[in-house]
């Protein structure tokens, strides 16, 4: 789960990491009088998106006066932001944060992630940071430093020795703040179970001082349970609408491009079902994985999701029972189908415990629905009736 | 014979008074597997699916002679259901428990290193050794006896690719889900190499998804380690970068595009490993190997 900006600086402000802080804002008047309550010469207004790239695609503004950061303000809030990040369909601006203006002397990158294949926390560091950092990673990637660390021992005073000797660092008000920021992430990385926290640029100021400037976190679903207050940071706004419905159902779903719905059983076959879909020419319109335990309602509520995108010309069921029954799916099929109006031809592949049953329940339903005994014929139905065909 | 697991294997189950820790020990005791206890802390002597429930593990064991456990505990406790099956000495630990902090598997993957005890998952259904033990969530009747390793990050997808090979007569020496995390315990080399080692198994099935390197490091040690034929099914090619695909380990990086399905198919083709183009043709694309090894009618188990 990704968080703003400006929830996440405020985050840093918690753990007393220095900051550019600022406040945020919804309307220009709001971003108005943020400039006039953080006082100061100039100020910066920046769209808060959960992606990056913000500053090429005009999302960062430089204000002179608070009435020109509300002028910014009313250009940025409203706008849509598309990039390679963002994705084709971009961004909407809904929210700006305001901070002071500050003389930056050099810009730093600084991350954090979680080293799967190790089993260990890794920083990253360049004392290149900016907005060029991904074409530095790309072609001098020795430029970017790495640290291993055992999560069973922690940060260990000889990590930020190596940093700093890595980075150049040698200034010893600069050391002290170097060391206060990343022990201080390192507690948050730790503390709240992120995923990524990404610095850039963290920056030495002209005063000669270390801060964050932009910060980008995200946090392992899985952990959310023991976080209810970085749950409650989630902006619903910055999903699909149809993402959120599916979470009430507490299914796996992702919406893509295609026109054939599917909704499967676990996540492999959920993937593997797209490939084929795929590889017989047609484009699966999304991923959803219903998972274990299938009730008639998970059912019901994951086929009205499907029903409700309109890109959907036909929907494919594919369902391996292992724990799931496939005749207590096939009811909660018939169920579905009672409470949601189907407008589009649907195949059912059912296999695997009580297969047989289940697609009796089917048959004697009354209800069209195409089925198949395997996985490929099923493909090969579908893509038939979405690409033109009709009902064998 | 087999791998990890077989019919003297003595199973407890962490969790036997849950919804789900009930359930499935029924349907392993079901299978023949010789589950003999189960824990749940603060039911200590009371009875669950007619086996003694004791309050952990460790009294569990010495009570019973047990040499594995199935972990079927809910996310907030399971990490420390490993850390206990561990520090009681058991030899094999499964975990099929989906949604434990990822924070939490780094500590416990730390802490099992050097240590007698392997873990198969978490986030996975389990291991089965046909007509001996049932370790796992998996439907046991899908499977046949036979010479066919079966490894794979995914569950429903592996009761797939079993269900096709057993309709084809090809049976299975032992199928391990290792799960779909990104933090795991058993790898797809640790159980390639038992495979390797284990004389009634003659080809491998391997089946991966997007996320991670763990394909192509099992393809790079199979050129140079493995004698037996390999084959390979990698789910996700038509997933899009920087979304997480319902497994917690299946994420195409969205900047860099590492962990995406082509590489992978790359990968394993380059060292020599058959690739099923569709999950439909995975079996098929079994057959064409060990047909091509020469070893098609001695896997042949119908």
């Amino acid at each position: 789960m990704k968080i703003h900006e400006y929830q996440a600086l405020a985050l840093l402000s918690e753990y007393e990491i220095p900051n550019s802080g600022g406040l945020p804002a919804d309307t220009p008047e709001q971003a108005y009088q943020a400039a006039l309550e953080l006082g100061g010469t100039s100020w910066v207004v920046k769209a808060q998106i959960y992606a990056g790239g913000r500053g090429k695609a005009g999302g960062v503004k430089f204000a002179a006066s608070p009435q020109e950061a509300k002028n910014c303000a009313e250009q940025i809030l409203g706008m849509r932001i598309v990039n390679k990040q963002t994705g084709p369909q971009g961004r909407l601006v809904r929210k700006v944060l305001v901070t002071n203006g500050l003389k930056i002397a050099k810009e730093y990158y600084l991350s954090m992630v979680l080293d799967s294949a190790n089993a260990k926390i890794m920083i990253l560091a360049s004392a290149e940071g900016g907005s060029e950092i991904e074409e530095i990673a790309a072609l001098n990637p020795e430029k970017i430093f790495k640290i291993h660390i055992d999560p069973m021992i922690g940060l260990r005073p000889y990590h930020l020795k190596e940093l700093e000797g890595k980075l150049g660092i040698t200034d010893k008000q600069q050391i002290s703040d170097f060391a206060v920021i990343v022990r201080g992430i390192y507690r948050i990385f730790v503390e709240k179970d992120c995923s990524l926290l990404e610095i850039n640029p963290l920056v030495l100021t002209a005063a000669g001082r270390m801060m964050v400037l932009d910060i980008k976190m995200s946090f392992d679903g899985n952990a959310l349970f023991r976080h209810p207050e970085i749950a409650a940071l989630r902006d619903l706004n910055e999903e699909d609408p149809k993402e959120t419905e599916a979470a009430k159902y507490k299914l796996n779903y992702i919406p893509l491009e295609g026109n054939i719905g599917c909704m499967v059983n676990g996540a492999g076959l959920a993937m593997a079902t797209m490939d084929i879909i795929k590889a017989y020419g047609a484009e699966p319109a999304n991923f959803l994985d219903v998972g274990g335990g299938t009730s008639a309602e998970k059912v019901a509520g994951a086929l009205r999701i499907l029903l409700s995108d309109p890109n959907i010309k036909g929907i494919l069921i594919n369902i391996f029972g292992g724990i799931v029954r496939c005749d207590v799916l096939a009811q909660g099929i018939c169920e579905a189908a009672r409470q949601v109006k189907i407008t589009v031809p649907i195949v059912v592949r059912l296999a695997g415990t009580n297969a047989d049953e289940g697609k009796r329940i089917l048959n004697e339903s009354g209800l069209s629905l195409i089925a198949a005994d395997n996985l490929g014929s099923a493909v090969e139905k579908i893509v038939w009736q979405v690409q033109g065909g009709s009902v064998q | 014979m087999s791998i990890y697991a077989n019919k003297a294997t003595k199973i407890i189950v962490q969790g036997i008074t849950g919804e789900h820790g009930a359930f499935h020990t029924r349907q392993m005791l079901n299978y023949g597997s010789k589950v003999v206890g189960g824990v749940t802390p603060g039911k200590g002597g009371q009875t669950a699916c007619g086996l003694p429930v004791y309050n952990t593990v460790a009294s569990a064991v010495k009570d019973t002679g047990a040499n594995a456990s199935v972990i079927y505990v809910p996310p907030a406790f399971a990490a420390d259901a490993i850390y206990e099956a561990a520090d009681a000495g058991l030899e094999l630990v499964v975990c099929i428990t989906e949604g434990i902090p990822i924070m939490e598997m780094l500590c416990v993957s730390q802490y099992l290193k050097g240590k007698n005890t392997r873990l198969i998952g978490p986030n996975c259904p389990g291991i089965i050794v046909p007509d001996e033990c049932k370790i796992g969530i998996m439907p046991g009747f899908i499977h046949k006896k036979g010479h066919i390793g079966v490894v794979s990050r995914s569950g429903t997808l592996t009761y797939e690719a079993v269900a096709q090979l057993t309709e084809l007569g090809i049976g299975q020496s032992t199928a391990i889900g290792i799960g779909g995390d990104p933090v795991k315990g058993t790898g797809f080399i640790d159980t390639l190499q038992a495979f390797e080692d284990d004389p009634d198994t003659y080809a491998v099935m391997m089946i991966g998804e997007i996320g991670g390197n763990g394909e192509e490091e099992a393809a790079e040690w199979v050129k140079n380690n493995m004698t037996k034929p390999v084959t390979a099914f990698i789910a996700g090619k038509s997933a899009p970068p920087g979304r997480r695909m319902g497994h917690a380990g299946a994420i195409i990086s969205g900047k860099s595009g590492q962990g995406g399905a082509a590489q992978k198919i790359e990968a394993l083709e380059s060292c020599g490993i058959n690739v099923a183009p569709t999950p439909d043709k995975i079996g098929q694309e079994l057959v064409k190997a060990i047909k091509k090894a020469g070893i098609y009618e001695a896997c042949l188990t119908v």
